[in-house]
């Protein structure tokens, strides 16, 4: 398959296009899972995230969780954006777009990027809370250590 | 050694990044937060919490075990909370 693209960006993205690029003049897909992640208002008491990240560190490590589900299921195109920067609710942060031969991999691959994206890549995410009063870091949750963990477990 | 900081880690120490120069007997990184800790009051809140501090040698993950002797850059941030 063609290298993965992967872009950390502050710039918004259409995931539309993206899927788009991802298949254009091929014939031998079977299968484009789509993943974007998006800002929640948290019932209208957000204003933005700030997502801060480590510059280098962070397309290295996407770079890394990509090759990995390369080297687990046979994929035959992936894209992966992550944005930093002030980012308003309703507006994308994340974008994980996997094409394969059958469903099955593409659906398993898209969710592991992702369970590794959260736990792995260096991104960190500030509220500003609508009210004005200052906004706290937004806290790294057990579920997502535990999701990653489980392909540890699982394979085979 | 460069050290660099994220987040609310960069936020109670006060800058972004700073050359330090830690004593010989600092090995690994556990070693390193704890003299980092004994530098002032918002290291000291920083690295209050040491165990959920992670770090970065030279863009790549580390553990605390992990030997600092040939670091260029060390980072430390609070866990990710990306995608």
């Amino acid at each position: 398959m063609p290298a993965p693209e992967v872009r950390v960006t502050s710039e918004p993205f259409d995931a539309a296009r993206e899927e788009a690029l991802l298949i254009e003049g091929r014939r031998d897909i079977g299968a484009l899972v789509s993943f974007t992640g998006l800002c929640r208002d948290e019932a209208g008491t957000l204003d933005a995230l700030e997502l801060e990240h480590y510059p280098g560190m962070a397309e290295q490590e996407i770079a890394a969780v990509a090759g990995e589900a390369l080297a687990r299921w046979p994929l035959q195109g992936l894209t992966i954006i992550h944005r930093y920067g002030l980012i308003r609710p309703g507006e994308k942060i994340v974008l994980v777009v996997v094409a394969a031969s059958h469903r099955g991999e593409a659906f398993q691959a898209a969710e592991f990027l992702m369970d590794f994206l959260k736990t792995r890549a260096p991104f960190w995410k500030k509220e500003h809370r609508a009210d004005g009063r200052p906004g706290d870091w937004v806290e790294a949750k057990a579920c997502d250590d535990e999701a990653a963990d489980r392909w540890s477990q699982n394979r085979s | 050694m460069r050290a660099v900081y994220f987040a609310s880690v960069r936020e109670r120490i006060g800058v972004t990044e700073e050359d330090i120069d830690p004593p010989a007997e600092v090995a690994t990184v556990a070693q390193l937060i704890d003299w980092l800790a004994g530098r002032g009051e918002g290291y000291a809140a920083a690295f209050a919490n040491s165990k959920t501090i992670r770090a970065a040698i030279d863009k790549a993950h580390a553990r605390p075990d992990s030997p600092i002797s040939a670091a260029r850059e060390v980072a430390f941030f609070p866990p990710m909370t990306g995608g």
